[in-house]
């Protein structure tokens, strides 16, 4: 039996899969696919005029307008980031989480979703362990639903602002970002990629704008085949010659709750993908260490990482409110009712950031 | 006395080599006289259907049908099911046991048989293999025989202890029954909801990997050659991989008696279909490569493939509207088969048109064992298709019969327009 499959000898033009209509809504982000680079260039944009807006005014934009947040899954960072944002622009607010809702006496996405939207909701932030939950959402109640993160799948606003903190750091200043404003960039995802839905929106992302995306981790955790999920995406899976090729590194949590069975030696984890002082210092002087949260203390990284001056992880955080703000924004207005003054930088400074 | 004649048609029955103009007459549930146009002797008083412009040919069989009862008769029933069947063609399918209780004795097989089921064609039960499929204990299949059952099968609880096969292949082989393997390594399925490749890893879902049904189907064609019994059979169910397809070649090169069936939506849809999540494209086996797409292809044009089967698997609209890791798996085929079969397999790919008819009626009546069944010569059952091999219709899944519309082929062209579905002498569907 040399021959797997027999040889094709005939010219076969089968059926060809259909064009989907995603997102429904233009509003909508579900995967960083969505977004052209004008409609990235406007989310960047107006993610810096918002922050700097006065709080006054700002709250006036989507005064009133109503914004829920159902989440199936426990968060910290996402949920407050989109909450703060939210009512920053004014919008009321309301959350819905699984394990205090009907969710657990068995209503389904769609069911919640339509409640939802009778109640008032004028777009969906949605969090939730199953891949794709977004696309349903999105498709029974075609409201403007944003992805926050669903299954080992996509979580787009966590990819726009790890661009914002990289841009900060290696483009300060820019005014419109382009197909080559990350060439000759190299981006190291370290870790759980297999599980990792920050992992696939940011190899989908950052090669759009010119980066090299290098992922590295064990066999376990990092298939071969994750290099086809789109251009620009190598693996490399020794660590100390990936940071070496760096300029910006992040990191990633190893998701015990999505091992399945998987057994790792955490010990030997350790020891091949652990970001210390000494690497960091040793292999990537000057790149900023970017981690999606929650971070796992001495274990993905050391706490002298953590909170030592390369670590752009608070940074994150803080950007993900712009980001959010923006993004939120671009749900509930259409982009030709809002402002954009040109010339208005993509970024402030990183020392800008930190004031 | 019944009687019904079937005039100025084309008679296609490959298994009897008959291609030509004939006048077919039905008398008492069997094919009582076969003449040129207008030479039927014994048709006074005889039901007559103008059959002129149309293929007559054998009723169509399928051997790998969920009709859901019983149990689960808000998917479908053994009536609506059959009354699909009818509507694409088919007039003899065979019904899985994984029903509600799943029907691993002679008291359900008998129960799904019943006139009270209302079925609109031949149902002929697959019973199961194991003590309620759960692959420990082998059931009577002596008695699930004389009850009506063709042939054992645990069908999407496959068969993974060694021993409990070989016993079960042993036994079947003993009474004269095929064992149907719906070959999946389910240890290596765990949590997985599509293929295992570049899509489900950009889709963030859990692939079952080609080995899980390539590894269980050589472990099963190992059983079946050191059993060393010439009557043994092993079939394998709804075949989705190049490398389970290259064992089946290499052990019918071997002289055993292993047989498989390969369902529509293999033979033309790939792991791109799942699109965004649409859960009308989740069936196990799931959707393949586009290289596993092909080779199903190939396999079927060079005859590798012994029958086309749909694995009409019914679910409610509820529970397929959900997320993709929470939607049961499979997809209704009944009434999109010929159509699919004759718009892709004969028009795209030349493939003849009594090649396409034999797969999918003599050749899976004779795997089953089918008396009189898959052909039309004289004295066999009067069970036919009349249709028009020409026609092209768009499929709407709405106006099925079925009682479910999981189906990723709502919309499609489809060729070749059914116009009679004859079951044992009875005009079982008739198009509007």
């Amino acid at each position: 039996m040399n021959a797997i499959a027999a040889p094709v000898r005939r010219k076969l033009n089968p059926p060809q899969p259909a064009a989907h209509q995603f997102p429904y809504h233009p509003g909508s982000l579900l995967s960083v696919n969505d977004l052209s680079l004008e409609a990235l260039n406007h989310i960047l944009t107006r993610a810096t005029a918002l922050e700097q807006q006065d709080p006054l005014t700002r709250d006036r934009i989507l005064a009133k307008r109503r914004v829920t947040l159902l989440f199936y899954e426990s968060s910290t960072r996402t949920r407050t980031s989109f909450e703060l944002a939210a009512k920053s622009l004014g919008a009321d607010t309301a959350l819905i989480s699984s394990l205090s809702s009907s969710i657990e006496k068995g209503e389904s996405l769609k069911d919640t979703g339509l409640t939802l939207r009778a109640l008032g909701a004028e777009a969906i932030i949605l969090r939730h362990n199953s891949s794709g939950a977004p696309w349903l959402l999105e498709e029974a109640t075609r409201l403007p639903v944003l992805n926050a993160g669903d299954g080992m799948h996509e979580y787009p606003t966590q990819a726009l602002l790890d661009l914002r903190t990289i841009l900060q750091h290696l483009r300060p200043g820019i005014a419109k970002v382009g197909a080559d404003t990350l060439a000759g960039v190299t981006v190291s995802i370290v870790g759980d990629i297999l599980h990792s839905r920050v992992a696939r929106s940011n190899m989908l992302l950052l090669p759009r704008l010119g980066a090299r995306v290098l992922l590295c981790g064990p066999k376990e955790l990092l298939p071969e085949l994750a290099t086809g999920t789109g251009p620009g995406i190598a693996i490399e899976r020794d660590f100390e010659a990936a940071l070496r090729e760096s300029q910006a590194v992040m990191m990633l949590r190893i998701q015990a709750e999505r091992l399945a069975g998987l057994q790792l030696d955490l010990d030997q984890y350790k020891a091949a993908y652990q970001l210390t002082g000494d690497r960091l210092r040793a292999f990537a002087p000057h790149a900023p260490v970017l981690h999606p949260g929650p971070i796992i203390r001495g274990l993905e990284l050391t706490a002298g990482v953590a909170d030592g001056p390369q670590s752009a992880i608070l940074e994150q955080v803080r950007n993900g409110v712009a980001i959010r703000m923006a993004v939120v924004e671009r749900a509930l207005k259409h982009p030709s009712d809002q402002d954009l003054s040109p010339g208005t930088p993509l970024t402030a400074s990183v020392e800008g950031s930190r004031a | 006395m019944t009687a019904l004649a079937i005039k100025g048609g084309h008679l296609l029955d490959p298994a009897a080599g008959v291609d030509g103009a004939r006048d077919i007459l039905f008398k008492d549930n069997r094919v009582a006289e076969i003449a040129p146009h207008g030479k039927l002797k014994s048709a006074n008083g005889a039901e007559t259907l103008n059959a002129k412009g149309l293929v007559v040919a054998p009723g169509l069989v399928d051997i790998h049908v969920h009709l859901r009862e019983p149990g689960q008769g808000y998917k479908e029933t053994i009536a609506t099911g059959t009354a699909a069947a009818a509507a694409g063609g088919f007039t003899a399918v065979g019904a899985m046991p994984n029903t509600t209780p799943v029907n691993d004795s002679p008291e359900t097989t008998r129960w799904m048989l019943a006139p009270e089921r209302g079925a609109a064609i031949r149902v002929f039960p697959i019973a199961a293999a194991t003590r309620g499929s759960k692959g420990e204990a082998i059931n009577d299949f002596a008695a699930l025989k004389s009850a009506g059952a063709v042939a054992v099968s645990d069908d999407g609880h496959p068969i993974l202890k060694d021993g409990v096969m070989r016993e079960a292949l042993a036994a079947a082989a003993r009474v004269g029954l095929s064992v149907i393997q719906h070959a999946e390594d389910t240890r290596m399925t765990q949590g997985a909801h599509m293929n295992a490749g570049p899509v489900a890893f950009r889709l963030g879902l859990r692939g079952m990997p080609v080995e899980a049904e390539s590894n269980l189907v050589e472990r099963d064609i190992r059983l079946v050659t050191e059993l060393r019994d010439a009557r043994s059979h092993l079939h394998v169910a709804h075949t989705s991989t190049a490398a389970a397809l290259a064992a089946v070649r290499q052990a019918r090169r071997n002289g055993l008696r292993v047989t498989c069936e390969v369902a529509p939506h293999h033979f033309l849809l790939t792991d791109e279909h799942v699109g965004f999540y649409n859960t009308h494209a989740k069936m196990n086996p799931p959707l393949r490569s586009a290289a596993d797409r092909d080779a199903m292809i190939e396999a079927i044009l060079d005859g590798v493939v012994d029958a086309i089967a749909t694995d009409h698997a019914p679910h409610a609209m509820h529970e397929k509207e959900v997320e993709f890791d929470r939607a049961p798996n499979g997809i209704i085929g009944l009434e999109t088969a010929l159509g699919l079969c004759l718009r892709w397999l004969h028009r795209e790919w030349k493939m003849p048109l009594g090649r396409v008819i034999s797969l999918m009626s003599a050749q899976p009546a004779a795997l089953l064992g089918l008396k009189g069944r898959g052909t039309l010569t004289v004295g066999s059952c009067a069970d036919a298709v009349i249709f028009d091999p020409k026609a092209e219709w768009t499929y709407r899944a709405a106006d099925g019969k079925s009682k479910s519309k999981n189906t990723p082929f709502d919309g499609w062209t489809m060729q070749g327009k059914v116009h009679w579905t004859i079951s044992d002498g009875r005009i079982a569907y008739a198009s509007a």
